[in-house]
């Protein structure tokens, strides 16, 4: 009998040939990656008396949580992040080169077929080119940096056979939202999920990885795509040196299924998740018109170049509603290249958005764009939890790139494709 | 060595519904924050809960609880204030993964959201899975858990673990 993609992954890290979903397992990472939780995590082994990591090649610590540093405690926390870095003699630390999974990808540190654990519940993202990325919190994180290994449930697997095409303006973004509301929130819960069929296969690797991103908010532990001809093309452009050599991934013709859903997409309207849940999900005509202070383009879920691009094409010759700001957060550095060379950047900043730093931002409610008590924010981000970004009497719409421009140009929640 | 959290504990009930998230119980602005300020908006959809929970306390939810982030402050906090544990009906999977690693005794249990009003008297018992409401007379079988989560438990989480593991080598 096949094998999922998650369960290849992990027979083979926790080398157990036979290891089937149900099984319990101890896995050793390939990747593992830290963002300002590092710092806590190394002074804890310190006080342990453990002044090495497991392999100093496998950690990666960013800092894009707090990037720029918003106060003056985050700012010795980053010191520390960088001297700890040092001191454990680590091999890649990549500063504030943007959000986590937008640069660990876009630079081949992570590779189809990998299992990577991450201080961040949004490491499904890595699923996008296959990899096994999960979440884990501090003491678990602590615990893998000691040993490299991690015990797991290999999980059973839902498997999204995507079919159609998507209209103007509605993006993959769209589609996971709409998976969220038919198929709620646990869907996946302590399950793998694999997206799969024509639409997945058709779709470049930034769409993918926002469906990876918010598989989590399907309750998923890893959620795949295919590493696909898409998914090589994709790394040989950006990290030639790091994905020599790597093949093409995917689960066996005759894996076994926990649930396999067939969804045809095709006449998807664009979707929106209403407060405070990312389940509660309608499609964006019963809620337009909802009036909005501030549009969040940004987070790792919805920031990359083809995201500014689609924000940009509804947003030129046109203006930032007064009532409203609009604020875009590049998912990388790299990212903020790429747009400026593309003249993206320029289109926006002419219309009235305001580009911030690469990181995190306003998406966890840290900094650099929380709204107040009243306020109504419609963001590219994942999570739209009851004070997420700021007060919690602040209601948070979550919707694609495509209706977040729109909504910045009109003032209020509207159907993009009005604006396409 | 002493456990930190034994498999069977009892209480008191706080009831929460579905859907409860990491953010309401650590909001992310408050997670640098010395305890002292940050316990006031450890769930703070229920304000009076950081106010009047007592050690000892329980907490019974609904579907989903502690779904969202990685942050382990979410467990932590409820530990904090002294929460004895929680049984619902299904957890988010990172937290509950934390609940493991930082000893803090968690249950899944179908069911239990009928089974069980706010100020009942419940116990519950993770080696076992078994529950009991013994306000109502009620018994319930959660997901016991597995022999590894449970010698993570008895020794009082994973630093504890990693410290015996590092100090013998």
């Amino acid at each position: 009998m096949g094998r999922t993609m998650a369960e290849k992954i992990l027979s083979r890290a926790a080398d157990a040939p036979d290891a089937r979903a149900g099984d319990y397992v101890t896995a050793r990472a390939d990747r593992v990656m830290a963002h300002e939780a590092f710092t806590v995590c190394a002074l804890q082994l310190r006080r342990l008396g453990i002044d090495r990591v497991f392999d100093p090649e496998r950690v990666l610590v960013i800092l894009d949580h707090y990037f720029p540093a918003p106060t003056e405690q985050m700012a010795r926390g980053h010191v520390i992040a960088r001297s700890l870095s040092e001191q454990f003699g680590l091999k890649h630390f990549l500063g504030h080169a943007g959000i986590c999974h937008q640069v660990l990808t876009e630079r081949g540190h992570v590779l189809p077929g990998q299992l990577v654990f991450g201080t961040d519940s949004h490491s499904t993202t890595y699923g996008a080119i296959g990899a096994a990325g999960t979440g884990i919190g501090l003491t678990e994180m602590t615990w893998v940096l000691a040993t490299g290994e991690l015990w797991l449930l290999v999980p059973p697997t839902v498997r999204f056979v995507l079919d159609g095409t998507l209209g103007d303006a509605v993006m993959s973004k769209d589609v996971v939202l709409w998976l969220a509301g038919r198929f709620g929130t646990e869907v996946a819960q302590y399950r793998a999920i694999e997206f799969a069929g024509p639409l997945a296969a058709g779709m470049s690797v930034a769409s993918r990885m926002t469906m990876a991103n918010m598989g989590v908010e399907l309750g998923a532990k890893f959620a795949f795509f295919e590493a696909d001809d898409v998914t090589l093309a994709y790394l040989r452009s950006r990290a030639p040196a790091a994905s020599a050599g790597v093949e093409a991934f995917g689960p066996d013709e005759d894996a076994e299924y926990e649930a396999v859903h067939a969804v045809d997409v095709s006449g998807l309207e664009p979707q929106i998740a209403c407060p405070h849940n990312p389940g509660n999900v309608r499609p964006v005509s019963e809620v337009a018109g909802t009036p909005v202070h501030q549009a969040f383009l940004g987070s790792c879920t919805n920031a990359r170049l083809e995201d500014l691009e689609v924000a940009a094409r509804i947003l030129k010759g046109r203006r930032v509603h007064p009532a409203t700001r609009l604020l875009v957060t590049p998912a990388s550095q790299q990212v903020a290249v790429d747009a400026a060379r593309e003249g993206v950047l320029e289109t926006l900043l002419e219309a009235g958005a305001h580009v911030t730093a690469s990181g995190c931002g306003a998406c966890p409610g840290g900094h650099g764009g929380l709204i107040a008590g009243g306020e109504v924010c419609i963001s590219s981000t994942n999570r739209n939890f009851r004070g997420r970004m700021g007060s919690a009497d602040a209601e948070v719409y979550l919707g694609s790139p495509a209706s977040v421009a729109a909504a910045a140009v009109a003032g209020k929640i509207v159907d993009p494709r009005e604006l396409w | 060595m002493v456990s930190e959290a034994p498999h069977s504990v009892r209480g008191r009930v706080w009831k929460f519904g579905d859907n409860v998230d990491t953010d309401v119980m650590a909001p992310w602005n408050t997670i640098s924050l010395p305890w002292e300020e940050r316990r006031k908006s450890v769930l703070h959809v229920r304000p009076e809960f950081a106010e009047q929970a007592a050690p000892g306390d329980l907490i019974v939810a609904g579907r989903n609880w502690g779904c969202g982030s990685s942050r382990e402050h979410a467990p932590e906090n409820l530990k904090l204030l002294g929460i004895g544990g929680v049984v619902a009906e299904s957890f988010g999977r990172i937290y509950f993964r934390n609940c493991v690693a930082i000893a803090f005794p968690n249950l899944a249990c179908p069911g239990i959201a009928q089974a069980c009003e706010e100020g009942d008297d419940l116990e519950f018992d993770v080696a076992s899975g078994a529950v009991r409401n013994h306000t109502r007379g009620v018994e319930l079988s959660g997901a016991a858990y597995t022999p590894d989560m449970l010698a993570i438990l008895e020794r009082g989480g994973l630093l504890e673990m990693l410290k015996e593991r590092f100090s013998a080598a």
